[in-house]
């Protein structure tokens, strides 16, 4: 399941439900993303979506990862709009019946997220506004599984 | 008549998010000329490295033909998490 949503979300609750009925997955992993106060430099983090370009994007990598590591299952949720330091931005959890396949898949999909996946981050601090774009290691993390 | 979609950084520059045009250009190297004889530091923008365009939500490489209908959203890079 892939979601955007402009509300905010716990992500305890996203993982319980992730876990429950699965007699035969034996290794759920998940992923937390926080917004970060980089030291009161960022006051809110606004996130920008294409609404249905961008969850097609995200399904269509999904099922890359889903065949890749023969993942039984998987869930992302992704906060967009204004989002304050300390909450959750993003949820990944993946279901394999190993955990090296459930960790490396939740590795894969964390990776695309930063720097491929269709969204526009803008962080507002005491100084102004500035668009956020993914660093060089964000490009070396995802060029690691090619 | 085309929809024009621009998103992050590129919304900042024009001072729009979303536009129509009557009637759609016929191209989409039309679409970027019109734009960038409109606003010459969008046009400079649009045409850097690293932005892609989707037509009709899927992402194409090259110039292509518009519909009258069509919808062109222009994407500078992108990062989530």
């Amino acid at each position: 399941m892939i979601s955007l949503t402009d509300q905010g979300f716990d992500p305890g609750p996203l993982l319980s439900g992730f876990c429950r009925g699965r007699a035969e997955t034996g290794a759920v992993a998940s992923f937390t993303g926080l917004a970060r106060a980089e030291g009161g430099e960022t006051k809110i983090l606004e996130l920008e979506a294409y609404p249905g370009f961008t969850e097609a994007q995200i399904g269509a990598f999904a099922e890359t990862a889903r065949t890749r590591f023969d993942l039984q299952d998987l869930m992302i949720v992704h906060r967009i709009g204004q989002i304050a330091p300390g909450e959750p931005i993003v949820f990944v959890a993946t279901a394999a019946s190993h955990r090296r396949a459930a960790f490396e898949a939740c590795d894969y999909l964390m990776d695309y997220l930063k720097s491929r996946a269709p969204f526009w981050k803008k962080e507002h601090g005491p100084d102004g506004a500035r668009w956020v774009e993914p660093r060089a290691e964000d490009h070396e993390d995802i060029a690691r599984w090619a | 008549m085309a929809r024009i979609l621009l998103f992050g950084r590129l919304s900042d520059i024009a001072g729009w998010r979303e536009k129509t045009l009557e009637p759609a250009p016929a191209r989409l190297s039309d679409l970027r000329a019109l734009l960038a004889a409109d606003d010459a530091a969008l046009g400079e923008a649009l045409a850097a490295p690293g932005v892609q365009v989707a037509l009709d939500q899927v992402l194409v490489r090259d110039d292509a033909a518009l519909s009258p209908r069509s919808e062109v959203a222009f994407l500078p890079p992108m990062s989530g998490g």
